[in-house]
């Protein structure tokens, strides 16, 4: 190839030496790629927490009655295995780890817009986290409202309810200020000849995520503080006895949490699109349909909020507008995925470990993305609300795409952010154990939440059982394939063979700077003069 | 290698900071937005006693303070006129009367509140519990929406003070404002949500 340059006289990120030593080198570095790698380390820690967990549930829910824990420690726990999940992991998730450390690169600049600011968010997050950490441990016991925070339970229980609100304030802070920057970034800090319509898509669906990042935190944040000042001062105004509405507190909570959901599958969504035409060798099929599905998702998402609360008490004329809103948000879902396979029609298909992911991101996205739409029907809706049909669903979502997308964006960029390569064998090995225990975990879900198992209960009637025991054989496949996949990926990271700059034959920017990448990104600004795609 | 240390001399782009200077904003309306929609659902739901409640709310207090803080916006935007135009020491005494002017805010909100202290009626007071559902869920507003817009004047202040020390140093001068041209914007916003409070909350009866 090329563009690859001979890597021996220059200074790799990790390697340089900053003003500051050791640990301060890392915990107070400005450089985009470091403040990527502080984030991936926190959120790999706060995922296998949550997943202990889950797992910890799973096993609970193994036979009826008591099993491992009293029922408050249950509540106790699918409250905080939520709240770790959704605002330490998979909200910040992709866009913080794989954004701050390719994003930058990926339109040709050296740093983010506001490289302390970035540093300033990551601190929050900690900061943030350590809270919601904390709210498990203070006297009052852990909240137990599940990570929704519904008033007016949310008000009467005399668990740590306020910490808990505090921290997920606190991270959505950390969160609007990253969506901030790269919203700058990506308006002012493109290369020359970048357009608009050169960028690679994964710049692309970071753009739409930080427009949402940025207009829908805002109203959790209020949302929350005003819950907490319902705590302290009784202001009332979700308190029914006091003349305020509980509803209302449903409404600001999924104004916001619902394109919060997109805030987790678009950047998931956009490293998919970076990988399938890298391993299929073809050009992305629809480039400006994709891109500008991207921003369909986020524009109609914030609409769709209601379809959370068809059982709450709306209009019915709300309902089936909501409901209409919701199929209208499947509608550019389903032209990414249509255009991904038309990518790889004809294309040398290639079946490494990224595009193991990427596939069964694309097969587990269609089932929990198809699942969606029977939740989003009034009818149907009514028997399966909070049944664990929706558990399923969500769990095909968010883990299944953003989670799977996680792991194939760390098989697509580890030898890029270490310069080493991982195990081919175990990694193929390790996709197989989490693709089949994934769903054996989750599959039955479907069936016994259909039957009419409701979620988030300690205990259920004899005839769910077999259904939660196949469940929890398969949280046990998950965590076994878990761990084999991080221990192949950091034993790569650390003593794997030597990687190429551009181990995959890809044509992006990062693949045209040395692994792994100097500190300074580029020694002169790149100039792009083609299609981040010219496969062919 | 003789290109590494290009980063700190990397072009300045003050365009990029005012643009993220904007997009904060946005998020700070935004904030106050889902008070306004809790604002007009429960006006909506509870007319009679909004409208009874606001009474008792001293206008000529507010009056005051709109004219203290829309003065305070004008002096903020004529300091960044006189630093362009490099009149360093003008520039700092109006930037200190704005500081002033939004001090002199804040101890117009203590004796305001200060009153409604002392007659039983604050956040989670036995009185405001007695009172009527309505007129409750008007209190809980007035202080919570004031309260927050009161913490973003503070919030004015320091920067303001901020942009004060460094053009003192020099470090804000006729070549490099972003941070004062930012201040300026963040204290337009905090007028702003003030101008809607007030007929909000005392005008509208």
């Amino acid at each position: 190839m090329a563009n690859n340059i001979e890597s021996t006289d220059y200074v790799s990120y990790l390697d340089y030496q900053g003003k500051h030593k050791g640990i301060f080198a890392w915990i107070l570095a400005t450089d985009h790629k470091r403040i990527g790698l502080l984030y991936m380390y926190a959120i790999a820690s706060f995922f296998f927490i949550g997943a202990i967990l889950g797992l910890l549930m799973r096993i609970e829910l193994i036979a009826p009655g008591e099993t491992i824990m009293k029922p408050q420690t249950y509540n106790g726990i699918f409250t905080v295995h939520g709240i770790i999940m959704i605002f330490m992991v998979v909200i910040p998730g992709l866009s913080v780890v794989f954004g701050n450390l390719f994003m930058p690169i990926l339109i040709g600049a050296r740093d983010v817009a506001f490289p302390r600011l970035n540093l300033f968010s990551w601190w929050i997050y900690i900061l943030g986290c350590i809270m919601a950490v904390s709210s498990q441990f203070l006297r009052q016991g852990p909240p137990d409202t599940g990570w929704t925070f519904y008033a007016p339970y949310s008000i009467s229980t005399g668990t740590n309810v306020i910490m808990a609100t505090a921290a997920a304030f606190v991270l959505g802070f950390s969160s609007i200020l990253t969506g901030l920057n790269f919203i700058v970034t990506i308006h002012r800090m493109r290369a020359p000849g970048m357009g608009y319509f050169r960028m690679p898509l994964f710049v692309w669906s970071l753009y739409a995520t930080a427009w949402i990042q940025l207009l829908a935190t805002p109203i959790v944040g209020i949302t929350l503080l005003m819950l907490i000042a319902e705590r302290v001062f009784n202001i009332g105004f979700f308190d029914p006895a006091l003349g305020g509405d509980p509803v209302l507190f449903q409404h600001l909570f999924w104004i916001y949490s619902h394109p919060a959901v997109y805030i987790m599958i678009l950047p998931a969504m956009g490293v998919i699109t970076e990988i399938i035409p890298t391993f299929s060798q073809r050009k992305v099929y629809g480039y400006k349909a994709v891109a500008f599905s991207s921003l369909a998702i986020a524009g109609v998402g914030f609409l769709v909020w209601g379809h959370h609360m068809f059982t709450s008490g709306m209009s019915n004329t709300a309902l089936w507008f909501f409901s209409l809103l919701t199929f209208i948000v499947a509608v550019p879902s389903a032209i990414k995925v249509f255009n991904w396979i038309a990518t790889m029609y004809k294309g040398s298909i290639d079946l490494k470990p990224p595009m193991l992911y990427a596939l069964s991101f694309i097969f587990l996205f269609m089932i929990g993305g198809l699942s969606g739409l029977v939740l989003g029907s009034l009818a149907t809706d009514v028997h399966v609300h909070d049944t664990s049909f929706v558990v399923a669903h969500f769990h095909y979502i968010v883990f299944g795409g953003m989670g799977f997308a996680f792991f194939a964006a760390i098989h697509y960029w580890l030898p890029k952010i270490y310069g080493r390569m991982y195990n081919f064998k175990w990694a193929n090995i390790s996709w197989a154990i989490i693709f089949v225990g994934f769903n054996v975990l989750y599959f039955p879900l479907f069936i016994i939440g259909m039957q009419g198992m409701p979620r988030r209960y300690y205990d259920y009637l004899p005839q769910f059982q077999t259904g939660h025991v196949i469940s929890t054989i398969g949280a046990f496949m998950l965590i076994i394939g878990f761990i084999m996949m991080v221990i192949n990926l950091i034993n790569g990271a650390r003593n794997g063979a030597k990687a190429p700059a551009n181990p995959w034959n890809g044509n992006t920017l990062e693949w045209k700077i040395p692994s792994p990448p100097p500190h300074e990104n580029f020694d002169q600004i790149p100039v792009i003069t083609e299609d981040p795609y010219n496969y062919l | 290698m003789e290109n590494h240390s290009n980063h700190i001399e990397e072009p300045r782009d003050d365009y990029a900071a005012k643009l993220g200077m904007w997009l904060f904003i946005f998020t700070e309306l935004l904030l106050f937005g889902g008070l306004f929609l809790v604002y007009s659902i429960f006006r909506f739901k509870f007319p009679t006693q909004f409208h009874q409640a606001a009474l008792e709310l001293n206008v000529t207090i507010g009056a005051i303070n709109t004219v203290i803080l829309l003065v305070s916006s004008m002096t903020v935007a004529m300091s960044l006129a006189a630093l362009q135009k490099n009149n360093k020491k003008l520039a700092k005494i109006l930037l200190l009367i704005t500081v002033f002017c939004a001090l002199l805010f804040l101890v117009n909100k203590y004796f305001e509140w200060g009153v409604k202290f002392n007659e039983g009626l604050y956040p989670g007071s036995d009185l405001m519990l007695q009172l009527e559902h309505g007129s409750l869920l008007y209190f809980s507003l007035y202080f919570f929406m004031t309260g927050l817009h009161a913490l973003h004047i503070i919030i004015g202040m320091i920067i303001l003070l901020v942009a004060y020390f460094k053009i003192n140093s020099g470090k804000v001068n006729i070549g490099k404002y972003a941070l004062l041209e930012n201040g300026a914007l963040y204290w337009h916003l905090v007028d702003l949500i003030w101008i809607f409070l007030f007929p909000l909350l005392y005008l509208i009866s």
